[in-house]
């Protein structure tokens, strides 16, 4: 099955909010206008930006399936994408290699922000994933990517995923990753070992340009280190999702106000709090 | 331009010998075994496959690329080079030790065999990058280049095995000889990628590798300084 999924946002006329303009679903990428479910970085719960949910329409991906998502997000416009449920990638019926392509355009002064479930990789799956992501001037982003090595006590099938990020025209970040039985050496200690779950998240914001934070090895399976550009990179392996989520969330503490999701969390019981307080 | 049969002169560039300051650096290995990740043979032979089909592949296809670039003459496309590499190694300690190795294989290549190719580099250049415009100076092609950086990719981390891990030295050259048919399939698929256009280039990350690295540098009991 092929799908091709768009979405598009814009700064509002008064320029107060960003609105979605572009919103096209189809079969397996089904795409939602949301809310805020308060744990995210950067936005804060912001109530002005456009929130979209991902939902899968159909199982999958499956063998053979082909889908493509492309995203733009519009100079001064704020995107959020969430998704629904974890990506549960499996062989399907008729075998085969699924495809999932996915391009973000982020024009100047607008902001993206991909809070992605993780990607599943099942038993037998034969998967390709590739995400490009074009960053212009003063452009703002955060992503997390969590991939997972097979459901309970499984061997994933084959995967393969390609992150490409470019800043102003220039690569700031260009990572593929391969397991699966066709991938030898991926499980050594040069790759993968033997954890299941690896994942990442990647911020980058204009107020780094001449100086990034600095590295930092928070945990012996996590490090945060500067990319060669105005950007950070959060790094993990993990035995499960949970370990993986957590240590990605310490390196998004670690960045500090306003990547922590914790922020956005309290901020939003301050602001409970004073509601009661008024009200009483 | 390319020498029929220079393989001596691959020999020389590939040798561990040859004083470009890699003796210094264990290509990863002292903090995967410090991290308890690497402990006997199977795991160490493991390791450098791992790191031959990821980063070692990658830093393949920039010196065949580059070798490839400086052959033609083409030095404004050796420049897109620098920062496609960049982006493909997303630590930034290997980021330093790539570029601090390729400042010294710089150095020696400069006054050991001075050739006009050399002087379009910057201060600080990425290793595999010099390490193909140095086998174009040698009159050796795209694929003897890819060669010689998967040979330093294994044989770094081998002959630091020794000093790091408690390992009988017949047994790291017994994996070196099973993983050496690895090397010449993989060098030969980096020089068929050398003329994509470089942001298609290969970019196998190798996670475990990164996370080590910046471990690494904050440890005040190493031998190797990578």
């Amino acid at each position: 099955m092929t799908a091709h999924g768009a979405l598009a946002t814009e700064r509002s006329a008064d320029g107060m909010s960003s609105r979605l303009s572009v919103l096209r679903s189809q079969g397996f990428l089904v795409l939602r206008p949301c809310n805020s479910n308060g744990e995210e970085p950067l936005t804060n719960g912001r109530r002005n930006v456009a929130r979209v949910a991902l939902a899968a329409g159909t199982a999958g991906p499956l063998g053979g399936d082909d889908f493509t998502l492309e995203m733009h997000v519009g100079a001064g416009s704020t995107l959020v994408l969430t998704e629904i449920s974890a990506m549960l990638v499996l062989p399907g019926s008729r075998r085969g290699r699924s495809t999932m392509r996915i391009t973000v355009r982020v024009d100047e002064d607008a902001t993206f922000v991909w809070m992605p479930k993780p990607i599943i990789a099942a038993r037998g799956c034969d998967h390709e994933h590739d995400v490009r992501i074009s960053l212009e001037r003063n452009a703002r982003m955060v992503m997390r990517e969590e991939t997972i090595l097979g459901r309970h006590r499984e061997e994933p099938g084959n995967f393969r995923t390609t992150l490409r990020i470019t800043h102003e025209g220039r690569p700031l970040y260009h990572q593929q990753l391969r397991f699966g039985p066709a991938a030898e050496g991926s499980r050594s200690a040069a790759v993968l070992g033997n954890n299941r779950a690896v994942g990442s998240v990647i911020a980058v914001d204009p107020a780094w340009t001449d100086d990034t934070p600095t590295a930092a090895a928070f945990h012996p399976d996590a490090v945060m280190t500067p990319l060669p550009g105005p950007g950070m990179l959060i790094s993990a392996v993990a035995h499960d999702s949970l370990q993986l989520r957590q240590l990605l969330d310490r390196g998004l503490d670690a960045l500090g106000a306003p990547w922590r999701p914790e922020a956005a969390r309290s901020s939003r019981d301050a602001a409970t709090q004073s509601q009661f307080k008024s009200a009483g | 331009m390319t020498k029929a049969n220079a393989q001596a002169a691959l020999l020389l560039l590939a040798d561990g010998r040859f004083p470009a300051g890699g003796y210094a650096h264990s290509g990863g290995l002292e903090p995967a075994v410090q991290a308890g990740r690497v402990s006997n043979a199977a795991e160490l032979e493991q390791f450098l496959v791992g790191r031959a089909e990821s980063s070692g592949f990658v830093a393949a296809v920039f010196a065949a690329a580059a070798c490839l670039f400086a052959t033609r003459e083409d030095f404004a496309a050796l420049s897109d080079l620098e920062p496609e590499f960049d982006a493909r190694i997303p630590s930034s300690e290997l980021r330093a030790v790539s570029r601090m190795l390729g400042r010294q294989l710089l150095r020696a290549m400069s006054t050991i065999y001075p050739h006009p190719y050399f002087s379009v580099f910057g201060l600080a250049p990425h290793q595999p990058v010099v390490m193909g415009v140095a086998a174009a100076a040698f009159g050796l092609d795209a694929r003897d280049a890819a060669l010689a950086i998967l040979h330093e990719t294994v044989a770094g981390p081998a002959a630091a095995a020794a000093k790091v891990m408690s390992i009988d030295p017949f047994d790291v050259h017994a994996a070196l000889v099973r993983v050496s048919e690895r090397l010449d399939r993989l060098a030969s698929a980096a020089a068929e990628h050398a003329d994509d256009p470089v942001c298609d280039f290969p970019s196998l990350g190798s996670p475990l590798m990164d996370i080590a690295a910046e471990h690494h540098k904050r440890c005040d009991t190493r031998l190797f300084a990578s």
